[in-house]
């Protein structure tokens, strides 16, 4: 079986750090960072997907690499949506 | 044809192992790929909702602030942390069946549950609250603050994601739910327990999706005075 076997304390590691995550940005959100608020937020947010995909869903540990193929298709398609769909709304002159 | 047949005597033939796939590994390697596809319709579903809050954050930032506020931080914040200790009992839930321990697995499968019943319950009384404020889109909507109609469309946002978003997690305790009982049973071996696994990707995928919407439903622009 080449399943990979994640010890518990690799899984109590990865939970205290995403708590921590919460911790942060929560703080966070009672300063004033201006415009750069909505990027600080998503930012530590994409940190705490990150680890919940590569250690909780094992994607760091995937065998088969065709499955990463699906899986990186899904956040490119995320990106075509959201990147395209913004910048064509950003880049619309109206007075 | 007698040759085959007396292969497969000599041979066994493992349970759980379906025809089509020459050995556990290959089943469980495809049956992975495949739980990943449905999670990437998944990310198709919650995207388009995440790209109308996207788009409307940036026409009316304003009131993106005033509707944020108009949450309740520390339910939001109470959440996020309940669904990230359900994530963790689930992935020990999925090593336990790894390992074949069967009371382990049960155990933290029922404990994720009660998690996910803690996050629902906290959303209930958050909804309650909201709907006795008069904040639920529609012909009973009232919202006493400035930018009234673009808040309105906040909260539509807000009903929907969380919405769906609860829905998925009440689906998650059901499946759960009779995971549990299976495993109980003894039905996953450490060669054959891919059903636990791909419960626990759909439970880990519904807990990403909560931490994107919580700092942006919940934390915009807290630094504000009167909040």
């Amino acid at each position: 079986m080449a399943e990979h076997i994640s010890s518990k304390k690799t899984y109590i590691i990865i939970w205290i750090t995403l708590l921590c995550f919460t911790v942060i940005t929560a703080a966070v959100s009672r300063i004033d960072l201006g415009q750069f608020s909505g990027a600080v937020a998503l930012i530590i947010a994409t940190i705490k997907a990150m680890l919940v995909v590569l250690f909780f869903m094992h994607v760091k540990y995937i065998s088969e690499k065709m499955t990463l193929v699906v899986i990186i298709a899904g956040f490119f398609w995320l990106m075509i949506l959201l990147v395209l769909s913004m910048t064509d709304y950003a880049s619309r002159a109206w007075t | 044809m007698a040759e085959r047949e007396v292969e497969l005597v000599v041979e066994g033939h493992p349970p759980g192992l379906q025809h089509h796939f020459s050995d556990l590994e290959q089943q469980r390697e495809a049956s992975t790929m495949g739980m990943w596809v449905f999670l990437i319709t998944e990310v198709m579903f919650f995207g388009g909702m995440f790209l109308a809050y996207l788009v409307y954050r940036s026409m009316y930032y304003q009131a993106w602030v005033v509707g944020s506020e108009a949450m309740d931080f520390w339910f939001g914040t109470a959440n996020t942390a309940i669904l990230i200790c359900s994530s963790l009992t689930m992935a020990l839930a999925v090593r336990a069946s790894q390992l074949g321990h069967r009371r382990a697995l049960v155990i933290l499968l029922i404990v994720t549950m009660v998690f996910g019943i803690a996050f629902m319950t906290v959303k209930g009384v958050e909804y309650h609250g909201h709907w006795l404020k008069h904040e639920f889109p529609g012909p009973s909507f009232h919202f006493e603050g400035p930018y009234e109609q673009q808040v309105e469309m906040f909260f539509s946002l807000y009903w929907a994601m969380t919405g769906f978003h609860t829905l998925h997690v009440l689906i998650g305790i059901i499946i759960i739910g009779f995971v549990a009982y299976y495993g109980w049973r003894g039905e996953y071996t450490p060669a054959h327990h891919n059903t636990v696994e791909n419960v626990g990707l759909y439970w880990h995928f519904v807990d990403t999706v909560w931490i994107y919407l919580y700092p942006l439903l919940y934390l915009i622009s807290h630094s504000h005075p009167y909040k």
